[in-house]
Formats: C-alpha cells, sequence, structure tokens
C-alpha cells in the first residue's frame, strides 16, 4: 500500500494538479478568457438563484395541435374530393378521426387512391420507416375513415415544439436579454431560463400569445348582435374586438391574408393622429393575394385579426398594391412595439402555457452568492481547525488532501460547464465535512493497528488496506442517493446532487491516491517508528 | 515537545452497547410511534413544488414589514389560503398562496396582481410559481426517487455484505427517516424539493455511518470465531466510535457554518440536515448493530478462516 511507482506518482499528481487547474478559468476577466483556445475556455455558470433571472416552463397545447392537424386534414380530404368531383356528403371531423360518406359507392376505389396520398410516412430517429401519419381506411356504408395516428400527431407536435423554440428564441432576443437558455424539455415542454432579466411580466406577456395574425373579411350579410343571437352563418364566426367595452364582429373564417406573409412589422406613429401604429410590409404572395382583395372588396371593411380578437375592422377606402400597410387599433406605445415584435418573430403553432415559473431578483442573487461564500469559509476553517487539533501532522495531510478535492470538485464543474446553485455550495461544504471522513478512516486504523502492536510502517501499511474497502463500500452508498436525486431533482437542487455527487468520486479519488501518497512520502523520508496520532 | 492532540473518544472504550439497547431500543420505538403519529395528525406542510401554488419573498423597503395590514389587502384579492411568515428579518416576507383554480394558466395571474397591489412600499425578491401538471410530477418522482434509493442500496449492500447486514443496516435507515419525516410534521417546516435532498442525503450518510461499522464486524467475525456475539458487536461499535464522533463532528461543524452563515434560503435545508446528521450517528450506534443480534448473524460464517492476530506486539525486522 505504501509504494508508489515513479508513475503512480506523476500520475496522481498530474490528474490532480489538472482538474484543480480546470478551475482557474472561472476566474479570469472575460478579456483574457476570450482569447484563450475554446478548450481552455470553460466555465462554470452562476445558477439563477445566484445570478437572478427567471426560469420559464412552458408546456404547448397538445390538443390544439391536434385539433389544427384534424380540422387541416378535413379541408385537405373537402378539396381533394372536389377536385376530383366525387360527390360526399356528412364530412366530419372529431375524436383524431376524419369521416366522410361518398355519394356513389362505384367511386370509393378512387376515393381511396386518391386520399391515400395524404399520408406520409414517417421516420424514426434511425431514419428507418415506422409507420405513417394516416390511416385511411373504408369503414363500411360508403364511408372512408380517415385516423391520425399516435405516431403521427407525436411527430407534429414535436415539430410543434421544435417551432416554437425558434420562435421564442425570436421573441426572447428582442428583449436584449443575455445568452437566454432555450431548450426542449420531454414530448411537450419548453424551457426558458433568462439571467438577469428585470421584468418577467413583459417576458410572460410576450410568450403567452400565440400571435396568430389573419386579415378576413367582414361578413355583412347580417348585423353581429344578429348572429349574436341566433347562429352566424356558415363559414363565417362572430369574434369579439380588443376595445374595452368589446364590440361583437361577424368575421368570414376564409382567410385573406395571413401574418405567415409578413416580411416585416415596425411600430410607428400614425402620421395624422400621432397615435401608436404598427406598419407592416408583405412578400410577393401576400401582397399579390392582399392587392387582389383590396381591389374587389372596395368600400367594404376588413378585420385585422390577432388570436380570435379583431384589433381593427377598417373599410377598403381604395386598393392597396403596395402590399404595405399599418395597424392601428388604439395602442399604447409598448403595445405597439410587442405587438411589432410579436409579428417579426411569427405566430407560435400552438399556445404556450407557463407550467412553472422561478425568478429570483438581482438583489437577492447578490445576497445569496455573498451568504454562500461566508458559509463555505466558517464551516471550511471550523473542520480545518478541528481536524488539526486531532490529527497534528497528519491532520495538515488531510487538509490538503481536502483542499485538492474541492479544487477538483471546480475544475470538474468548469469542464462540465455546470451551473452551480445556492444548494450546490452547500452540497461543497457538506461534502469538505464528509471528505474529511475517508482520511479519519484511514488514520484511525493506522492508529489501532500501531497501538495493537504493529510496527510504525506495518501499521501504516495495513491501516490502508482494511480501511480503503470501508471507504468504498461507504461512499458508494451514498453516491447512489446523490446520483438518484440529481436524476430527479431539478433546478437548484439539482445543483446540490452534482456537488455531493461529483464529491463523493473525487473524496475517494484523493483518499486512494493523493493521501497515500503524501503518506507515504512522510513514511520514506522519516522512516517513523512512532506513529504520531 | 510533543503536543497533546484532541481525542473526543479516549481510547479502548468499553461501553457496552448491546446491553443498552433495552434502553435504547424501547426509546427508538417511541420516537418512531410520535413520528408517525406527528405525520399521520398534522401532516407534512407540503411546500409549492408538490402542492402547487405561489410564493413570494418580499423585502419592505422601510424598515419593518406590517405583516397584519398586508393580511388585510392581499386578504381582499381573494386568492384563497395566504400564509405570511417572516423570513429571517423583520423587512424579509415570505407570501405564499394556494393553487388557484383555473388549470396552469390561472397561476401567472397571481403573481402580477399582487405585485401591484403591494406597490412600490415593498421590493419582490422572489417569485415561485408552480402549476398543477409540475407539482403532480415533482410530487411522484420524489416518492419514487427515495424509494428507489433505498432499494438501489439495500441490493448493493445484499451483494456487499450477508442479508442480516442489509437488513439491519435497512432497519436503521427507515428508523432515520420516520425520524426526520416526524421532524418535519412536528416542525411544520415547508416540505419541498430541497427536503426530498434533506432526506436522500441524510439516508446516504447514515448508511455510510453504518457500514463502517458493519464492516468492522464482518472482520472481526472472520477473526475472533469464538468470541461471544455480544462482545464482538460491542468490540466493534467502541473501536469504530472514535471515527463516528470524529466524522460526525466535522459533517456537523460545516453544517453549522452553512445555517448560521449561509443565509436564510438555505436555512430550513440545514437545520433539517443537522437534525439528520445527529439522527444518523445515533442510529448506527445504538440501533444498527445490536439489531444484528436478532437476525442470527453468527450463524453463517464469514469468509474464509484467518488466525486471530495476536495482541502481542510484533517484532519488525529492522529496516
Amino acid at each position: 500500500m505504501l509504494h508508489f511507482t515513479r508513475w503512480q506518482t506523476i500520475a496522481t499528481l498530474l490528474v490532480s494538479i489538472f482538474f484543480c487547474a480546470m478551475l482557474l478559468p472561472n476566474m479570469l476577466p472575460s478579456s483574457v478568457l476570450n482569447s484563450l483556445p475554446p478548450f481552455l475556455q470553460r466555465t462554470m455558470t452562476l445558477g439563477l438563484d445566484l445570478q437572478g433571472g427567471s426560469y420559464i416552463l412552458l408546456e404547448i397545447d397538445t390538443k390544439a395541435v391536434h385539433t389544427d392537424r384534424l380540422n387541416a386534414l378535413r379541408d385537405d380530404v373537402r378539396r381533394i374530393l372536389r377536385d376530383a368531383r366525387i360527390g360526399y356528403s356528412n364530412l366530419t371531423a372529431q375524436n383524431d378521426v376524419v369521416n366522410v360518406r361518398l355519394r356513389e359507392a362505384k367511386d370509393m376505389p378512387d376515393a381511396l387512391k386518391k386520399l391515400r396520398e395524404l399520408s406520409n410516412p414517417i421516420s424514426n430517429i434511425f431514419g428507418a420507416q415506422s409507420g405513417r401519419d394516416i390511416d385511411v381506411t373504408e369503414a363500411g356504408d360508403n364511408v372512408i375513415r380517415l385516423t391520425l395516428t399516435e405516431a403521427g400527431l407525436n411527430e407534429r407536435v414535436r415539430q410543434a415544439v421544435t417551432q416554437s423554440i425558434e420562435i421564442v428564441r425570436r421573441r426572447v432576443d428582442e428583449l436584449g436579454t443575455v445568452e437566454p437558455l432555450i431548450q426542449r424539455q420531454g414530448a411537450d415542454r419548453v424551457l426558458v431560463q433568462v439571467p438577469g432579466l428585470q421584468d418577467p411580466g413583459r417576458l410572460k406577456e410576450l410568450l403567452g400569445k400565440t400571435a396568430q395574425l389573419t386579415f378576413r373579411m367582414v361578413d355583412q350579410s347580417m348585423s353581429a348582435q344578429q348572429a349574436l343571437e341566433t347562429r352566424p352563418p356558415p363559414e363565417s364566426d362572430v369574434l369579439m374586438s380588443s376595445d374595452q367595452p368589446p364590440a361583437p364582429y361577424l368575421i368570414e373564417r376564409r382567410v385573406v391574408v395571413s401574418g405567415e406573409d409578413l416580411v416585416d412589422a415596425q411600430p410607428g406613429f400614425d402620421q395624422r393622429t400621432s397615435e401608436p401604429i404598427v406598419s407592416f410590409r408583405f412578400n410577393n404572395n401576400g401582397a399579390r393575394r392582399f392587392a387582389q382583395a383590396t381591389q374587389q372588396n372596395v368600400g367594404r371593411p376588413f378585420a385585422i385579426v390577432l388570436d380570435n380578437e379583431v384589433i381593427s375592422a377598417p373599410v377598403i377606402r381604395e386598393p392597396i398594391l403596395g402590399g404595405s400597410g399599418q395597424i392601428s387599433g388604439s395602442f399604447t406605445v409598448q403595445q405597439a412595439n410587442d405587438l411589432a415584435i410579436l409579428l417579426r418573430a411569427g405566430a407560435l403553432p400552438a399556445p404556450l402555457t407557463i407550467v412553472e415559473e422561478r425568478t429570483v431578483g438581482a438583489g437577492l442573487g447578490q445576497d445569496s452568492i455573498e451568504a454562500g461564500k461566508l458559509a463555505a469559509y466558517v464551516g471550511t476553517a471550523l473542520v480545518v481547525a478541528f481536524i488539526l487539533a486531532t490529527y497534528g501532522l497528519f491532520g495538515i495531510f488531510a487538509i490538503i488532501a481536502v483542499f485538492v478535492n474541492v479544487g477538483m470538485i471546480f475544475g470538474i464543474l468548469s469542464l462540465l460547464q455546470a451551473t452551480l446553485t445556492l444548494p450546490g455550495i452547500a452540497g461543497i461544504v457538506l461534502t469538505v465535512g464528509m471528505a474529511v471522513d475517508s482520511n479519519v478512516v484511514i488514520y484511525e486504523r493506522i492508529r489501532e493497528e500501531f497501538r495493537g502492536g504493529r510496527s510504525a510502517l506495518t501499521a501504516v501499511d495495513s491501516g490502508f488496506k482494511e480501511a480503503l474497502r470501508t471507504i468504498v463500500d461507504a461512499n458508494v452508498t451514498s453516491l447512489i442517493a446523490g446520483l438518484i436525486l440529481f436524476y430527479i431533482g431539478t433546478g437548484p437542487v439539482r445543483g446540490f446532487a452534482l456537488t455531493l455527487s461529483i464529491g463523493i468520486i473525487t473524496t475517494m479519488f484523493t483518499a486512494y491516491t493523493l493521501t497515500r501518497l503524501m503518506i507515504a512520502t512522510w513514511v520514506w523520508w522519516v522512516r517513523p517508528t512512532r506513529i504520531p496520532i | 515537545m510533543i503536543l497533546r492532540l484532541l481525542r473526543l473518544v479516549p481510547d479502548d472504550t468499553k461501553y457496552p452497547f448491546v446491553r443498552w439497547r433495552r434502553i435504547f431500543f424501547p426509546l427508538s420505538a417511541l420516537l418512531t410511534v410520535v413520528s408517525m403519529g406527528a405525520f399521520l395528525i398534522f401532516g407534512l406542510n407540503l411546500g409549492i413544488d408538490f402542492r402547487g401554488g405561489t410564493l413570494l419573498e418580499v423585502q419592505s423597503r422601510a424598515s419593518s414589514a406590517d405583516l397584519s395590514a398586508m393580511r388585510t389587502t392581499l386578504g381582499e384579492l381573494n386568492l384563497g389560503d395566504i400564509q405570511l411568515q417572516e423570513f429571517g428579518s423583520p423587512r424579509d416576507v415570505l407570501i405564499r398562496f394556494e393553487q388557484q383554480p383555473g388549470g396552469d394558466a390561472a397561476q401567472q395571474a397571481v403573481v402580477e396582481r399582487v405585485r401591484k397591489t403591494l406597490g412600490d412600499a415593498y421590493e419582490i425578491r422572489r417569485v415561485e410559481v408552480v402549476g398543477p401538471t409540475v407539482s403532480g410530477e415533482l410530487l411522484r418522482a420524489g416518492v419514487i426517487g427515495v424509494a428507489l434509493s433505498l432499494l438501489c442500496i439495500w441490493i448493493y449492500l445484499w451483494f456487499r455484505f450477508e442479508w442480516q447486514f442489509a437488513v439491519g443496516a435497512m432497519i436503521a435507515t427507515l428508523h432515520d427517516l420516520t425520524l426526520i419525516i416526524g421532524f418535519y410534521a412536528i416542525t411544520q417546516v415547508d416540505f419541498d424539493l430541497s427536503a426530498v435532498a434533506v432526506v436522500l442525503t441524510i439516508a446516504g450518510y447514515s448508511l455510510n455511518d453504518t457500514v463502517v461499522v458493519f464492516d468492522r464486524i464482518r472482520e472481526l467475525l472472520r477473526r475472533y470465531k469464538k468470541m461471544p456475539l455480544n462482545d464482538l458487536l460491542d468490540l466493534a461499535i467502541n473501536t469504530t466510535l472514535p471515527r463516528t464522533v470524529i466524522t460526525g463532528a466535522t459533517t456537523f461543524l460545516a453544517l453549522l457554518g452553512l445555517t448560521f452563515f449561509g443565509g436564510e434560503v438555505l436555512s430550513a435545508f440545514t437545520q433539517a440536515m443537522l437534525v439528520g446528521v445527529v439522527v444518523g450517528i445515533y442510529s448506527t450506534t445504538f440501533i444498527a448493530s445490536p439489531i444484528l443480534i436478532y437476525l442470527g448473524v453468527r450463524t453463517q460464517t464469514v469468509g474464509e478462516a484467518s488466525p486471530p492476530v495476536a495482541r502481542a506486539k510484533i517484532e519488525a525486522p529492522a529496516s
């Protein structure tokens, strides 16, 4: 146990120095840091509870995704059957299934063939094909049933989340925050972490709006009030305006132009009234359709609808051929600004709901850092004093081992670019208390062997041998608990589990190599006849 | 000059731990019953992590917060059950709102309304909102996590030691967990994710401790085949006592630093840890090993035979 080959010695020292050195990038000012090669630029990040900022978990409305897909499928079926001049009745869409009854049985094979073209294969992560997204079957009585498969729907949700992440990123970037972290979480969630955010309220408002903009004609076949009381005509809906108090409007379902064709949106002021407005510009496609619609409907009102709310419903005075215009709707400056941001970023494919939020103000963050540092110093000082008092010279070895241990923990955290949270700091302090244990087990064993009659050298040798087995068993149990806690925990608690688990591993390493090396060196130098503990 | 080193535990102690079980087993049984009783009667004060709801930490810009005025103003918002408590200093207040009806979307409105109501007189230091979906998931994860840990550890122990040791260790650990839950039930400290962290860490620490003693017991069983079990167990505990106490002391000191200087956010966490460490050491010393008697640990031979190490001095060759 006391025999260290030269290579073992060098390896031990190198590994210890390497991992400890890895924490150095954290202490460099950013100008120096950026000039280093990428490998050396790895630093720890401070958790939101230390930096201040917001942690927002959003969940996509999967039902909305399913419904949109189903409605699109129904519209596709209608279009295909009409184009093929196949008569049908009873086109329904419900519970992820579209049913349609053909008027004539002879159309069945033709209809089936055409409708089957709607179905697409789904490829799994390996690129292989694993089923289709729509099942088209005959359901007796001249009815064709098109079912959206679960695999297909899951794929849609997954795509919707990917799209949402992009759009959320664009919206968050507009706020000008520092390095937001936006990532997928699970099958239907998006995690947004924005450090140093001063006004989470505005961010949450921006994220809460789907921002689907559509331009539709106002249906003038009956008054909106009439439609409310009786029933709106088919192909039209009653939508409320966004004024106070909200007024009803009867709007056609058919979309003339949608926000997808917007190329730009900027906040501004109306030239005549100086009200805040949002001016927009369409791409060629949108401009063409807009021009067509305005040419055909001079004198009629059209509605600008945002997320099922009518923002404004101006009358078309003249055809708008240039593809640009402005939206006014009694906005404040902030509202105009935000609307422009939303339009530029694009509409979310489905609404996002906030399911979890944790925001820490910068003031508390700073206080937490100070408290963490102070607790770490005090705790460490107490432990150091106690150990020195108990073990004297050997205590110094133990302290060195513990400091290298903590250095390695920080080094590994930096290499992993992990997040340091306040409970994480607590984990490190706790590790200091528990890391000493390995040394204590060794020392007490050595002491016992010596007092039991062995010579100094034999005592040290067998002391290590017996002790190391115990250390491994004891630490593995703690490690299991730590790893499971890491797996189930989130945020700050996860930071604690991480530092604790890393701490246990580094503890076992330093006890097995570094402490042993130091004592072996001491034995070799001093050739003791007595053990000084 | 020879420095006298600190020895918290004198050498060659001979405390009759095994005999003392007649005192400590009933004591532990009593504590366990009290803990379970407290849990059943008072229940745990589940934090928003598990119950859903909103938590705000606010600091008064004036010299101290007016809790009763705040309670009245906030009560008028009709947001259901509100808990207000001072948090570390007279200026800091912790406000807790229960989960609002209306699913995840409804929870956000609470923060905005409170912010408007409190206005500029208070700085909002921290906000945590957990909707019903996530709180359900965290609760499930917490319970599964603890159960899974215990299972994994138990399997590991079963491989490394004979089954009696595994059972003994598990009984001691369950005893510790029950007492910690009792602590949370009696003090009604918030039981949130960090409480689960305490539970898992203490489970790990207590087992850590117990394994050290069991390792010694296993070694002694191999060495002294003729020693009566009671004496052997006593010897094991007494010889590992210095290590148990010293490590306990260092862990305790580290935690003391955290408790007094680590700030209010951590204080519930560290205080529970302190209690856990004490309980863990207690159970290792007074419960885990004596239980082995009832588990018939001698009936199976442990490992290969080895001649007992003579207690006489061994002359090492001069080198």
